[in-house]
């Protein structure tokens, strides 16, 4: 799939009744039923739980063991012009992922005979807080340490802060639980993640940085 | 860049009346100034890609350009948007020239000293410390002020780039103070560095009648209103690292932008764009 069937940054308001989950791996808010007038011709159309379920099931293409679902990037799901319209979120502006997490919603959709339209929705942010405790335990058994939550507001006071390592919460290691941990690089494999060392079992592991 | 490319020369073109040119235009050109901003320094910072002093600031400088370049895409893209179909962000990006470029001269400097016209020198990770430091504490200001501009669109993307400076804030800053309060030559180098960037920030400062427009109509933030926060948090920042603030430079004011750059951004621009301008209908 190119480019030119992704629509690029609509606002919010655009999207009929697609009020916006809190959190990721809340129930995609989307229209309860899609009108039988705006359904696929042929009786056996699939309901939107249907669509949602297989959308649900697509990886994220870099943390493989959680779906795009899971970590909020998938917004919402609905009938309209006479396709499937999914809206996502992109995380970090620069990540890499999202054209292919495109391509993967379009590859799913289209295999099930389903047509649609991936559409990128900027606001509100995308944001780590919107990844649940059981998306956050995937993390973990996977070797990655799960975000901290963010700061209430986004202020210019607290960046302003010296960087102090011992003032910020521990990061427990996801294979031992030791929380005596020190950061070897703010910068790791993705933009997404940090590179952390566990001082107690010597392993390193990813941290997903707080977003 | 995500689409294909277009080898036509890009100008704005003109719209039904002239109240209308005036506020598309001006919102035109405010969004390539953000843009080229961080597309020209996520470009100068990718030059340490495989060749960083350490592995973790090779991870650090290929990462946050990826966070740069992505907020200059989302930034190219809504421009392109506004100015019509013939327009896309590869257009935007590979097919201008240096005049066309709104962005500040201080990010598309070498990674090195002052040198001779044609010299020159290796690259010095004092001067990308120390540029990245100055752009980001006055991009945190910047984007949050942004997210509440009048544009939705740029006011996501800013609520976006706010999350992401501050973590370009916090790596550069900590390299400062590292740096700056390191060795003899460390510290050196860095108070060097800062002697050569920090005249090129007056920049910032320079009231164009673009930025007074858009800020009045809402759409851009009140640089003024910024500087003096900015000076404290660099004067705190500089004191930690125990750096001496360089006397002010007065008669240095660079107008990147408004167009006029060094010599360094053409030789920037021609190794970015010469792929896309060799094959100007790719499509990847």
């Amino acid at each position: 799939m190119s480019d030119a069937d992704v629509t690029k940054g609509v606002a919010a308001e655009k999207w009929p009744g697609s009020a916006l989950p809190a959190l990721g791996g809340a129930p995609i808010s989307a229209p309860d039923a899609v009108p039988s007038a705006l359904r696929p011709a042929d009786g056996s159309a699939p309901s939107l739980a249907q669509v949602e379920a297989l959308l649900a099931q697509i990886p994220d293409p870099e943390i493989p063991v959680v779906s795009i679902r899971d970590l909020g990037i998938l917004r919402a799901v609905f009938w309209q012009d006479a396709c499937w319209q999914v809206v996502i979120t992109p995380t970090y502006s620069g990540c890499p992922a999202m054209g292919q997490i495109a391509d993967d919603i379009a590859a799913t959709l289209g295999a099930a005979g389903l047509p649609c339209r991936v559409l990128t929705q900027l606001a509100p942010a995308w944001t780590t807080d919107w990844i649940n405790e059981a998306t956050r335990q995937k993390l973990r058994d996977y070797g990655i340490a799960p975000p901290h939550t963010t700061l209430p507001a986004p202020s210019l006071q607290p960046v302003r802060l010296v960087p102090r390592r011992d003032a910020s919460p521990a990061v427990a290691c996801p294979r031992c639980g030791s929380e005596r941990t020190t950061e070897t690089s703010h910068f790791s494999s993705t933009a997404c993640k940090a590179l952390y060392k566990c001082l107690s079992c010597l392993e390193a592991f990813d941290y997903f940085k707080p977003y | 860049m995500g689409a294909a490319a277009r080898p036509e020369p890009t100008a704005v073109p003109a719209a039904d009346t002239p109240s209308a040119t005036l506020d598309r235009a001006t919102r035109i050109a405010y969004l390539l100034h953000l843009a080229d901003n961080a597309l020209v320094l996520g470009q100068r910072n990718a030059e340490w890609c495989g060749h960083g002093p350490v592995l973790e600031e090779d991870l650090a400088m290929a990462n946050i350009s990826l966070d740069l370049i992505g907020q200059a895409r989302l930034l190219y893209q809504h421009a392109a948007s506004e100015l019509g179909p013939d327009y896309s962000e590869d257009r935007l990006a590979y097919f201008r020239g240096p005049d066309e470029f709104r962005n500040y001269t201080l990010l598309e400097l070498p990674h090195t000293g002052p040198l001779a016209p044609g010299a020159r020198a290796d690259r010095d990770y004092a001067v990308t410390v120390v540029r990245n430091y100055l752009y980001s504490e006055l991009m945190l200001r910047v984007w949050h002020g942004l997210q509440h501009a009048s544009d939705t669109q740029l006011a996501a993307i800013a609520a976006r780039s706010l999350k992401e400076v501050r973590y370009h804030l916090r790596h550069s800053r900590d390299w400062l103070l590292r740096l700056g309060d390191g060795t003899p030559e460390s510290h050196r180098r860095v108070q060097t560095a800062l002697n050569h960037l920090l005249p090129y920030t007056n920049e910032f400062w320079l009231h164009t009648a673009l930025e007074q427009a858009a800020s009045a109509s809402g759409l851009g933030v009140d640089m003024a209103s910024l500087q003096a926060d900015w000076a404290v948090a660099v004067d705190a920042s500089l004191a930690s690292a125990s750096l001496q603030r360089p006397a002010a430079v007065a008669n240095r004011l660079p107008l990147g932008k408004q167009g006029q750059h060094s010599e360094h951004l053409s030789y920037l621009l021609a190794e970015m764009q010469s792929l896309a301008r060799a094959h100007p209908q790719a499509t990847w």
